[in-house]
């Protein structure tokens, strides 16, 4: 049971990048244009949004 | 090229913002640059994106422009004070742009915050729930309550974070003294907490983390998903045309010309308006000729010719000529304002409708908390302790709070959204869903509405091919509608020489030594007493026209329908009674009464309302948004007057009147499974709540019983999305090539 004092901590580590991550990415405004998101993928240069 | 055709019923109607207009709305970044948020409706694809960005990047002075395809906004940054041709190079890329309303910003805050708490709450619960399994699989002793520990301390951040959502709300409704449904949840939730700390601390078997957070889980998922739906919706609104000016073009004493916002427009200043603007201000004609095109104002479907001394009202259209006016009322005395103020004046059943939700929480909240006080005040009568009835109490409070509940109305409400969002139809808010399925009576507003709002040429079979022809070549010198509509003929193109537009007359031009005129008849033909549109050659009148304003298509269909399904059908118009009477037949309404004020029709829907009816009204122009604020649920098309577009609960994007018929069955459907899903969450507390009072709800049976609910709930509203679409339905594929798609 020894391996919990690892285990644990890590598993929480771990959520927690993703939990940082997800809130990185609402503060700099990535849900904010889903749409474009999934239709952007179809422009073959990215100049126009440089 | 982009796929997409541009060129709409909605930009057709609009003006586009003038340079100075631009310039008050950019935004001073501070460094040297400004931001302007343009609104572009016709940008629905990686194309357009691709059109739109590029066509903006080529201009010198601009540094970025990025579209944001969810809100159609293009957001343009450059350097220096002068302001880049935006708006032409957008026009040249198809896309003619409006000003995007300021008081909306695109960035949403709450929807940050809102994704903010589901995601720390999934966060939270997905981890609790891990260390939970492992209790429930059997872990004793020193490893639960080290399991229960750091649940608490995860737990911890999720009530404060995606808790305070709750709380705020909750609160707020304390202290107006009302009841809603975040007040059980709040209760429930921090009480659990509190106990499963006093548990943990007292090595205790049972907690409720798990169901506190998975709860709030739950819940914010559906209040996410409520509010996705409102915003999208107000923000695919909002970004249609504004029929108000920002402001206008001054003319000072010296014959100095100044561009000033509204605000500084008073009584006695003079103002130029060009051909193709919109009239700011209630105003006098000082100087000038020009048509009006006022069928958003007043409903009448034929432009009106304007002279030196006519009275204008603020927000028609100026076609064909420029105008020079004094302003007769400051912008916030104008018609428009008087407009708002009866609108919310009129605010009628919509502010007496309290929503299903509202309604079924003012009954189960107190029911719940009764429920849990008598459950812990019999356990220790019965002789347990405090500590073990306290326990029993919360359980109840747990499994009653309404995770099922929470979601059984938002998610059919997102659900319906969505079905409509695919048909062209948006929906403000649910409660809109829910007074659409109670109307039983409609009325219509005629142009605009059951009309196209655009005149058609009609019995070109009495005219020679040849004069058809010659006036098709004249009319497309002048933007006046009428002569728009005889443009549309065109063939050939015939070189005439000298063409000349007369403002509020016509248009003339010579062919060899033939002085041809198309216009009002006692202008090209040079005599008092002869009316109508008419081609005249040198003086004499050779073939006269006729036009009638298009019927939306589906308008029929629609009316007999409506009138099968929801009641009585009766059109309210502004317009003159013979154009009325043509288009009543034509859609099949008996009923109908022409000429009326926007008094009018309010006092006409506050006699059906006092008759019993719930009133559907479906209107666009400016003197209909009194009625559609009165009204118990409005539509209104997309090429509405802007406060007519914010007063509806409904926008249709299409030109098909169909659009109605589907928003109603929608509702009825929505409505059905709304009540459905509440059945549901009932039936699910009368089976729950026996178990709980009588001691025998664990944490795991607990999150057992809300999962399953909620999954049932979900299962049911999705059951909308499962029937045939009216969307494939192809009578109304060909009109959504052309409009706004959505």
């Amino acid at each position: 049971m020894s391996m919990l004092i690892f285990l644990i901590p890590v598993a929480l580590f771990l959520g927690g990048i993703s939990l940082l991550a997800f809130l990185w990415a609402v503060r700099s405004g990535q849900y904010e244009d889903l749409d474009g998101a999934a239709q952007r993928i179809l422009l073959d240069d990215d100049k126009p949004s440089s | 090229m982009s796929c997409c055709a541009p060129g709409t019923e909605v930009a057709a109607i609009a003006a586009l913002p003038s340079e100075e207009e631009l310039r008050f709305a950019a935004r001073d970044l501070g460094d040297g640059s400004r931001q302007l948020e343009l609104s572009l409706p016709d940008v629905h694809c990686a194309g357009c994106i691709r059109t739109v960005e590029s066509a903006l990047s080529r201009l010198p002075s601009v540094d970025n422009a990025r579209v944001n395809l969810s809100t159609r906004r293009v957001s343009v940054r450059w350097r220096g004070e002068a302001v880049p041709p935006i708006v032409p190079a957008l026009v040249e890329a198809g896309y003619p742009p409006h000003l995007a309303d300021d008081s909306q910003p695109s960035a949403d805050p709450v929807l940050s915050e809102l994704l903010r708490a589901v995601a720390v709450a999934g966060f939270a619960a997905g981890n609790i729930m891990l260390l939970s399994v492992s209790v429930w699989s059997g872990a004793e002793g020193a490893t639960r309550d080290l399991f229960h520990w750091i649940s608490a301390l995860i737990a911890l951040p999720a009530l404060a974070i995606s808790g305070r959502i709750y709380y705020r709300s909750a609160w707020n409704a304390l202290r107006q003294r009302r009841m809603n449904m975040d007040v059980p949840i709040a209760i429930g939730v921090s009480l659990a907490y509190a106990l499963s700390l006093y548990d943990t601390w007292h090595s205790g078997q049972h907690a409720y983390f798990d169901a506190s957070v998975t709860l709030l889980f739950f819940l914010l998922i559906g209040r996410t998903l409520d509010h996705v739906m409102r915003n999208r919706a107000r923000a695919a609104v909002t970004g249609l045309a504004r029929l108000a000016p920002r402001g206008a073009l001054v003319l000072g004493e010296d014959g100095t010309r100044d561009y000033r916002p509204l605000a500084e427009i008073r009584p006695g200043t003079r103002i130029l308006v060009a051909a193709g603007e919109r009239i700011p201000v209630d105003a006098r004609v000082e100087a000038g000729h020009s048509d009006l095109d006022t069928a958003l104002v007043s409903g009448e479907s034929a432009p009106q010719p304007v002279a030196p001394g006519a009275e204008i009202q603020a927000g028609t259209l100026n076609l064909t000529g420029p105008l020079t006016l004094v302003a007769l009322r400051p912008a916030s005395e104008s018609f428009l304002a008087e407009m708002v103020r009866m609108m919310e004046a009129a605010e009628g059943g919509r502010a007496r409708y309290r929503r299903i939700a509202d309604r079924v929480a003012a009954l189960y909240a107190p029911v719940v908390h009764l429920t849990a006080l008598v459950t812990c005040l019999g356990w220790v009568l019965a002789g347990a302790g405090w500590h073990e009835a306290i326990t029993i109490a919360i359980a109840v409070l747990i499994i009653t709070c309404p995770c099922a509940l929470g979601l059984a109305v938002p998610i059919v409400q997102v659900v319906a959204a969505r079905r409509l969002f695919e048909n062209g139809i948006l929906v403000k808010d649910g409660s809109g869903l829910e007074r659409l399925a109670e109307a039983d009576a409609v009325v219509f507003d005629k142009t605009g509405t059951l009309t196209l709002g655009q005149p058609r040429l009609t019995g070109t079979h009495r005219i020679s091919p040849r004069h058809l022809e010659i006036a098709a070549a004249l009319a497309s010198h002048s933007r006046h509608p009428l002569s728009q509509a005889i443009a549309e003929r065109t063939a050939g193109i015939i070189a005439f020489e000298e063409v000349r537009e007369v403002p509020g007359h016509g248009v003339e031009g010579r062919l060899g030594s033939d002085l041809w005129r198309l216009g009002r008849a006692s202008w090209a033909a040079g005599e008092e007493g002869e009316a109508g549109t008419v081609l005249a050659r040198d003086g004499r009148i050779v073939a006269r026209f006729a036009f009638s304003d298009g019927i939306r298509p589906g308008a029929r269909a629609a009316v007999e329908a409506l009138r099968a399904d929801v009641g009585p059908v009766e059109m309210l118009s502004g317009d003159m009674e013979a154009a009325c009477r043509a288009v009543a037949e034509d859609a099949g309404i008996d009923a109908w009464q022409s000429g009326l004020l926007p008094s009018g029709k309010v006092a006409r829907i506050e006699e059906l309302a006092r008759q019993g009816h719930k009133v559907l009204m479906v209107g666009d122009g400016l003197n209909d948004a009194p009625a559609l604020g009165a009204a118990h649920v409005s539509m209104a098309p997309a090429s509405a007057a802007d406060i007519g577009r914010n007063a509806a609960d409904f926008v249709f994007l299409r030109l098909d009147l169909g659009a109605v018929t589907t928003a109603r069955q929608v509702a009825v459907r929505a409505g059905r499974l709304i009540r459905q899903n509440i059945g549901i969450a009932v039936v699910y507390n009368l089976i729950a709540v026996p178990i709980a009072i009588l001691g025998h709800v664990t944490p795991l049976v607990a999150a057992i019983a809300m999962s399953g609910s909620s999954i049932l709930v979900i299962g049911n509203a999705l059951r909308l999305l499962r029937t045939a679409r009216p969307g494939a339905d192809p009578r109304t594929a060909p009109a959504a090539g052309r409009t706004v798609t959505a």
